[in-house]
């Protein structure tokens, strides 16, 4: 009789931690998930429907009208391949170099190779901002140390170009990149130094054992650095906004929105509803992270998964 | 003879032919290592001792001693309040983050029924908290309209209101219950900043091993028990490298960084702006070396 009690207090106990569990999941998923089914709730809606107070998330009178003004003010089909160009390139280049630097500093050791890594660590720590302006009109003025001048008679402009970030990427040095390189450092020192040694005795080169054995193992850690290079390319507005101030990508677009949507009424400004356009406006941002938000819910099982075996941990 | 010194003669040169290769590998890093941060970070330095005037040849630097960190520190109107106000907002959301993560990563862990969709929207944040898309999303009007009508905020003023004074006679010090209350108004902001911060303890959380959930069980230790005596030693090396990343992440872009910013490309005055990211600079390190030496103290390495 009192064991069964015994049992049933605990079975109560485990009943009402996971209603508490279920209502801190489900209240903080709903925090998240909140701001983008209002979002959505608001893009669908009619201009009439802002007004009336029935209307709460489902609109009565629905449009895709605010689609189509945000997708003609963001030019928004040229903006999308534009930021996919970018984002690709950049990541697929930051990928190679730093998983390269990442190998270089794990196995592969040299004299002084540790005070560079913490030459990575500073890169991780020093805010952007602080280097900013001296790389800004290094880059107005780009002379890469007197070469081009020599070649071309003048210094290059690289601003509003791809170059800065084709460039940063190339040499491992993009957005962030101290932490991808650390990142494939960990992993590549969790991997066994006996398969690589095994690789050496059966004739396989460093250039070999790095692409045939070691890539094929860090999986994980090439798919995290992918999305986050890929995620943090797309949305970053600090040095795009900067280096790309003119050019038709995503976050220049999304800055410069709320001066662009003034123009929409007629360029009247003072005409136009403010609530009108912040509704173009929500529209626009759901515009903008939307294939972020696919191709997240396409990929996502490897990103839970492929983070728990990168090796940040280890 | 000749045939073991062979093999020792190529593993030297299997070595060198190691270090070479190194050197390699690094050598495009370390090519934008001197190119797009080292001598910036030098000339940012400069600059900072300098008065720069742009006309048409291009720039030219005078050196001015140490003119431009006075003015930022004693003339300029915005800079010290926006300093402070930037740190304190760090240093206050570091452990609200951290803890915040900490427990939602256990949770996560657990097993649950949907736990896989729980677990892809509360790393959603990663993808969505990003610099103009939360700036917008403060200003928008449609949102403000929806909160106020639904009484969304009123209801919530009201809840830590309550919760306040009932906290403020419970006979708990002011400054406590303005944290906890705060942290409660904050939730969205906190929520969306940790999405990296559980993941990295989501995965240090998996590595530990069952045997030593399974022995404490045996031993008759609670699930709370057990967390604060396994879970929460093991992990704890995780906890400095989430101090750091969520500093690291909230210095990058804020409003501090926006006034260095406007100071040099909206009134260019690259003197000043360098000077005070190197104030700024000098600040976050200050944080990272104490928070940094505090928590190093109390972690515990497993082997």
């Amino acid at each position: 009789m009192r064991y069964s009690r015994l049992v049933s207090v605990e079975h109560w106990k485990r009943w009402v931690w996971s209603f508490v569990r279920l209502v801190l999941i489900v209240g903080l998923s709903f925090l998240i998930v909140y701001p983008i089914l209002q979002k959505i709730s608001t893009s669908i809606k009619d201009k009439e429907d802002l007004y009336s107070p029935i209307v709460v998330w489902i609109p009565l009178h629905f449009t895709w009208d605010n689609f189509k003004q945000a997708i003609t003010i963001m030019d928004y089909w040229e903006t999308l391949a534009n930021t996919f160009a970018l984002s690709i390139s950049t990541t697929i280049l930051t990928a190679i170099t730093c998983a390269l630097a990442g190998y270089g500093f794990a196995r592969l050791k040299f004299k002084g190779s540790n005070l560079l890594f913490a030459g990575v660590i500073l890169t991780i720590l020093v805010p952007p901002s602080t280097i900013l302006i001296p790389v800004y009109l290094n880059l107005k003025d780009f002379t890469l140390m007197g070469l081009i001048p020599l070649l071309t008679g003048k210094s290059a402009n690289l601003l509003n170009t791809y170059w800065p970030f084709l460039l940063t990427a190339l040499t491992a040095n993009s957005l962030k990149a101290g932490l991808y390189i650390f990142i494939f450092r960990q992993f590549f020192r969790g991997i066994p130094k006996e398969v690589e040694e095994a690789a050496y005795i059966d004739g396989a080169g460093i250039g070999t054992t790095f692409s045939r054995i070691m890539l094929p193992n860090a999986l994980p850690a090439i798919i995290t650095v992918l999305l986050f290079s890929f995620v943090w390319q797309w949305n970053d507005s600090f040095f795009t906004t900067t280096y790309l101030a003119t050019g038709k990508v995503m976050s220049v677009q999304l800055a410069s929105l709320p001066y662009n949507l003034s123009g929409i009424t007629d360029g009247v400004s003072s005409r136009s509803d403010p609530f009108y356009l912040s509704m173009v406006q929500d529209t626009g941002i759901l515009l903008a992270i939307l294939p972020l938000i696919l191709m997240y819910f396409c990929v996502q099982r490897y990103f839970v998964e492929g983070i728990e075996r990168t090796g940040i941990v280890g | 003879m000749k045939s073991i010194r062979k093999p020792r003669l190529s593993k030297m040169d299997y070595a060198q032919k190691k270090a070479l290769w190194g050197f390699i590998y690094v050598l495009p890093w370390l090519i934008g290592f001197v190119i797009f941060f080292f001598v910036p970070l030098l000339s940012s330095l400069r600059f900072s001792f300098s008065a720069i005037t742009a006309n048409s040849d291009g720039i030219t630097v005078k050196y001015i001693g140490l003119q431009n960190y006075v003015e930022a520190l004693t003339i300029n109107t915005s800079f010290n309040r926006v300093l402070t106000e930037s740190i304190v907002n760090i240093v206050v959301n570091i452990p609200l983050i951290v803890i915040f993560s900490l427990f939602l990563a256990v949770l996560l862990n657990q097993k649950f029924i949907g736990r896989s969709v729980a677990r892809a929207i509360f790393f959603l944040p990663v993808i969505l908290a990003s610099g103009v898309i939360m700036n917008l999303e403060s200003t928008s009007l449609v949102q403000a309209i929806n909160d106020a009508s639904s009484g969304a905020k009123v209801v919530r003023s009201l809840q830590s209101f309550e919760l306040e004074k009932l906290m403020l006679q419970a006979g708990v010090s002011g400054w406590g219950v303005d944290y906890l209350t705060g942290s409660v108004d904050r939730i969205y902001q906190i929520v969306s900043q940790s999405g990296v911060q559980i993941l990295i303890f989501l995965a240090g959380i998996q590595t530990i091993s069952p045997q030593l959930y399974e022995a404490s069980k045996m031993e008759g230790a609670t699930g709370y028990e057990a967390f604060w005596k396994i879970t929460f030693p093991m992990v704890s090396p995780l906890i400095l490298v989430n101090v750091i990343y969520t500093v690291v992440d909230s210095v990058s872009s804020n409003e501090i960084t926006d006034l260095i910013l406007d100071t040099g490309f909206t009134a260019f005055n690259f003197g000043l702006s360098s000077a005070m990211a190197t104030i700024y600079f000098l600040a976050v390190s200050l944080i990272l070396l104490v928070g940094g030496y505090l928590i190093s103290r109390k972690v515990f390495y497993y082997n």
